[in-house]
């Protein structure tokens, strides 16, 4: 098809993916540009800022909104991340490798949790964690986001692991290798791959939740960069909060443009791990 | 390495089958424990309370009025015009996302699928939005048509047209935000279902003289009927508890509350645990309606087309 070399497929092979970058990248760029316009020429109403400058990420960096938020966004996600993963490999691990009844109703709740409408619980959460002193706590967050990343952090990895040839621990072990040296020598290479998906998936999960993060906390003790922003105000209260805003929606993607731009395939891979036969 | 006979694993020792097999089921749910009772803890739990909830008249500031009140709350919800303006803000919201989605989530699932040139960068690029945070590209968007930053108006000579002003002009940008950041998921399941669909049937149709738009309409959309439904289907969830996009662009102002703003609003600002619990679970039940229609009606296969 391509050979034939019309207008149209040349169209197709060119102007598609072009096309499909420009998308993915334009509302990128523009909030770049925003983020370096400074204070006098935030309202150019042009895409491109007329002079550059750092000024706002310097504002943001004195924000101790920003600062508090950004370190309770890091670790909060980060523990979140590392819990679930646990978690979610053991359990994907006795329903690969296991046999035993309940095994599809897991599955299914699973399911039926990552369509929950999170909304529908934070009332209930936030008189819960009320009365047990969990609001406003990083363990407020902590155990939501761990709930909600686990079903996905399951299927991925309970697909993952019906891959894995584990015929090659008992080789090992019939080599001369002990149990442990088999899990550890042979098992966690083979798996560690898909462990990581799941935890990049779960991450971004943690890392971009709205919902908790401005239900349950009421202060800097634990409240996430998505809430805190939501709050921001820009360096005093009479400034436009437009360019600080900006700049602090920069400094909190460009970890996410790190990840996807380093693992971009085992991220395809997680996100529709499973969402096909096979 | 010494080989050594006597280290043999414990499969070689004889133990009666039934033994196993209610070892290896007490493993099996001993090791599933945890991830059970976590997703239960904060899911369940709550839920069943916010069902226990929405049968008083309970408001935070006032605990000691909390009063049984039976359904009361539901017949308050149900009969409240600004309950009904947001279902209709929601669906209206969904069902335009969803349907903008699957046209443009195909299109670029093609798009990747038979992109030669550039095939990395392009599949680099389009998890780009996926990662993104909501309420970024909720801020981008908003800013980008906001009167006084927004180069929108600007490019398109709308001069001072206030697109946060009304409401079907904010529930476009609205929706846009949403179409940019979800699109990428949209394409990548349907993109993992165009790969199933056989090269060889595709040849066969070319071959036998089918136009692009014949092997397009008879070949490959039948065959990847199943990525279709359940992309749409996660999508149309995901969609229906809109929230994080309403709440940075107009905080449900001119008419943009939706379901998930209206829970939320009633529950955590107003403190009206009692008739916000009502909301709640009036998003739950109408969130469990849509699967049901999906999953019954419309026959999505999720057992065997998500894992198994």
């Amino acid at each position: 098809m391509n050979k034939q070399g019309t207008f149209r497929s040349r169209l197709g092979t060119y102007g598609g993916p072009v096309l499909v970058i420009l998308w993915t990248l334009f509302p990128v760029i523009w909030i770049l540009s925003l983020s370096f316009k400074p204070e006098s020429g935030i309202n150019n109403q042009k895409f491109l800022p007329d002079s550059f400058t750092l000024e706002n990420y310097r504002t943001v960096f004195k924000t101790p909104l920003f600062t508090s938020a950004l370190r309770n966004s890091i670790f909060i996600s980060l523990i979140a991340t590392v819990l679930s993963v646990m978690i979610a490999t053991v359990a994907a691990y006795a329903i690969a490798r296991l046999d035993f009844p309940g095994k599809k109703l897991i599955l299914s709740l699973a399911l039926a949790i990552a369509m929950f409408p999170a909304v529908s619980l934070v009332g209930p959460l936030f008189d819960i964690w009320r009365s047990i002193g969990l609001y406003d706590t990083w363990l407020g967050l902590i155990i939501p986001y761990m709930s909600f990343t686990l079903p996905l952090s399951i299927w991925t990895l309970s697909a993952f692991f019906r891959e894995i040839p584990w015929e090659m621990e008992q080789a090992a072990q019939i080599d001369g290798a002990t149990p442990w040296q088999a899990f550890r020598k042979v098992i966690v290479p083979l798996a560690a791959p898909g462990v990581f998906t799941a935890a990049i998936l779960a991450f971004f999960f943690a890392w971009n939740d709205f919902v908790f993060g401005i239900s349950l906390t009421s202060t800097d003790a634990a409240r996430p960069v998505p809430a805190a922003l939501a709050f921001f105000t820009g360096a005093s209260q009479f400034q436009r909060p437009a360019a600080a805003i900006s700049a602090a929606a920069v400094v909190v993607t460009i970890p996410v443009v790190i990840l996807v731009l380093l693992f971009q395939r085992r991220i395809v891979a997680g996100l529709t791990a499973g969402a096909v036969k096979g | 390495m010494t080989a050594t006979t006597t280290a043999a694993p414990a499969v070689g020792i004889p133990v009666p089958v039934s033994e196993r097999a209610r070892n290896e089921k007490r493993l099996g749910w001993k090791l599933t424990a945890p991830a059970v009772i976590v997703m239960l803890a904060v899911t369940a739990y709550p839920m069943l309370n916010a069902l226990w909830l929405s049968l008083f008249s309970y408001r935070l500031t006032d605990p000691a009025a909390r009063e049984f009140i039976g359904l009361r709350n539901y017949g308050v919800v149900l009969s409240d015009a600004l309950w009904w303006q947001t279902v209709v803000t929601t669906v209206i919201i969904t069902v335009v996302t969803v349907a903008v989605e699957l046209v443009i989530g195909f299109a670029f699932a093609m798009v990747m699928h038979r992109v030669v040139f550039g095939r990395k960068v392009v599949r680099t690029s389009i998890l780009i939005p996926y990662g993104i945070i909501t309420v970024v590209s909720a801020f981008a968007w908003k800013y980008a048509f906001a009167l006084d930053s927004g180069f929108v108006n600007n490019w398109f000579g709308l001069g001072d047209f206030a697109w946060f002003g009304e409401r079907w002009s904010s529930i476009v940008v609205i929706c846009m935000s949403e179409i940019w950041k979800t699109t990428p998921f949209m394409s990548l399941l349907l993109l993992a279902g165009l790969a199933q669909v056989p090269e060889v049937l595709q040849e066969a149709a070319a071959v036998d003289g089918a136009t692009w738009r014949q092997r397009l309409t008879r070949v490959t959309l039948p065959n990847m009927k199943g990525a279709i439904m359940v992309a749409v289907l996660f999508r149309t969830l995901d969609a229906y508890r809109l929230f994080d996009n309403v709440f940075i662009m107009t905080a449900g102002a001119q008419k943009t509350e939706t379901v998930s703003f209206l829970a939320y609003r009633q529950m955590i600002s107003r403190t009206a645990l009692g008739l916000g619990s009502a909301v709640s679970v009036l998003l739950f039940l109408s969130v469990v309606a849509i699967a049901a229609v999906f999953i019954k009606g419309f026959k999505v296969d999720l057992s065997s087309v998500r894992g198994r």
